[in-house]
């Protein structure tokens, strides 16, 4: 007898307190690696550009991240005398829930059989996976237009304005080049995109694993180009800006409201590199065994993580022009080009 | 439980479409229909079809509503000044009513719920919604699609024309 998926009618306590103890240990660890994102970032920029960075608070400046959450928190909250106070409020909330609540559809391992039911270690395996990322990476931009609004000052609104102009632009080119993978995989489950990519590769190559950076090359680099376009990271930060626009869209914002922005920003970078190893890099399949997929998957991140950090220290920011140029007249033909030439291999292939 | 959940939802939707009407600012109006939005997503979640959740988040919450509050960021609108519509407010509750009454007839008498058809619940679980969608859009009802295409390419090219003096 296979055993069965566990679910809510099959076992109900069982279920739910899974269920709760998987939301408990990915936020954490979410958490814990935006917290230390950070002082990586600090890190990394700072050997790149021959100096120490942190170095006074603990071993190397470990426990620079926690001194900083709590200088934060201790700030004084100001909210400007002409604010919109609703959006003020809430715009910081929604750009940090939007980039967490997308960490729930990415696969972070293998099932596992708990007292003979399988469990698999994901949150939620939804079978419009792959739309419902889409659909919260569109809600992200409200929060930078809302605050940008909202601060009632010249700088903030010229970022917000940025903002939604450039995450307009770039998330259609995104959305095609995920469309050209799922023409691959002929499915919207993330769970089963990632068992599609730990078959063989054909042929010659069959020592490769399916990965669908091996097939899709192009969607893989204008995704990643596009991924950090939409999460605002250098050398696209310009609703940021700060050599321009003060401190852009966050300008009028202080103490734990300015850390939620700040936290939304590396919680965004965690998921686009999940999305994206999930998607091309074959998730936690590969390289090291499926028993340790979670350090396949994590390995994957850190290593995307590091990629944009390194992009950070060495790119310097595009123009606003070139940044709408960019996108409307090469990143979005190239993704239908590559989206119209899917379509012709499967249909000669099959 | 689920009815709980049902009848919870329906009153957050209720609410923030009353707010996108009685909201001084666009701005917070904006907002409130993006809730509005939201919420129906999470209606079609509980009717079964993810799809078009994701659908009407992706397009009506993610895009046309970040279009919306682009053009009223843009054009700076204040808090409107309040003014009394008396005539306006009788007419539009005249108006509400005759569509309760309408709406309520339609349910009670015409067959929404329970009509057969070739795609039963049993069809949508087994296939998939998406698969479902996605065949009949291109085999059945390819003509209208195709159509609706042709319609956004007109829109896109006059909005082209119209930006730009010289073509």
């Amino acid at each position: 007898m296979t055993p069965e998926m566990l679910s809510l009618s099959n076992s109900p306590g069982l279920f739910v307190g899974l269920m709760l103890l998987k939301l408990i240990v990915v936020f954490s660890v979410v958490m814990l690696m935006v917290a230390y994102a950070t002082w990586c970032e600090r890190k990394i920029i700072g050997h790149m550009q021959t100096r120490l960075g942190p170095m006074r608070t603990g071993w190397h400046g470990l426990l620079q991240p926690i001194a900083d959450g709590i200088k934060l928190f201790f700030k004084e909250d100001i909210i400007p005398s002409q604010a919109s106070v609703v959006p003020f409020l809430l715009a910081p909330m929604m750009i940090l829930v939007p980039a967490i609540i997308t960490v729930a559809v990415i696969p972070f391992g293998p099932d596992v059989t708990v007292s003979g039911l399988i469990v698999p270690l994901q949150i939620t395996d939804l079978n419009v996976g792959v739309l419902y990322i889409l659909a919260f990476a569109g809600l992200g931009v409200y929060g930078i237009v809302l605050a940008g609004w909202s601060s009632n000052s010249k700088y903030s609104l010229l970022g917000g304005v940025r903002a939604s102009a450039q995450m307009i632009s770039y998330e259609l080119a995104a959305g095609l080049t995920i469309v050209s993978v799922f023409m691959l995989s002929e499915t919207l489950s993330l769970r089963e995109i990632v068992a599609l990519q730990s078959e063989p590769l054909w042929g010659t190559f069959s020592f490769l694993p399916n990965w669908y950076v091996f097939t899709q090359p192009l969607a893989f680099f204008l995704f990643v180009i596009t991924g950090l376009a939409e999460i605002n990271r250098t050398p696209f930060d310009m609703p940021e800006a700060e050599s321009e626009l003060v401190s852009g869209f966050c300008t009028e914002y202080s103490s734990m409201k300015y850390a939620l922005f700040f936290l939304a920003e590396y919680a965004n970078m965690i998921v686009v590199s999940a999305i994206a190893a999930t998607l091309f890099l074959g998730g936690w399949y590969g390289p090291l065994p499926s028993s340790l997929g979670v350090i396949n998957l994590l390995g994957k991140i850190v290593a995307f993580m590091f990629f944009f950090i390194w992009l950070r220290a060495t790119l310097p920011r595009v123009r606003y022009d070139q940044l709408m140029r960019m996108g409307w007249k090469v990143l979005l033909p190239l993704a239908l080009a590559n989206v119209v030439v899917t379509g012709f291999v499967v249909v000669l292939l099959q | 439980m689920e009815i709980l959940f049902f009848y919870l939802v329906a009153f957050v939707t209720l609410v923030s479409g009353l707010l996108v009407i009685r909201c001084q600012s666009p701005v917070n109006s904006a907002l409130a229909l993006v809730n509005t939005f939201f919420c129906l997503a999470v209606f079609y979640v509980m009717l079964h079809a993810p799809f078009m959740a994701a659908i009407q988040i992706m397009v009506y919450a993610g895009a046309i509503m970040v279009l919306i509050l682009f053009v009223i960021m843009l054009l700076n609108l204040g808090t409107e000044s309040r003014q009394r519509y008396t005539r306006g407010v009788v007419w539009s509750s005249i108006a509400s009513l005759l569509m309760l009454i309408v709406a309520t007839v339609t349910i009670k008498t015409g067959q929404v719920t329970g009509a057969e058809g070739e795609i039963t619940a049993h069809t949508v679980k087994s296939v998939g919604h998406t698969e479902l969608i996605g065949r009949t859009m291109f085999t059945e009802f390819l003509l209208p699609f195709e159509i609706a295409s042709i319609l956004l390419l007109v829109a896109i090219v006059g909005a082209v024309v119209l930006a730009k003096k010289e073509v």
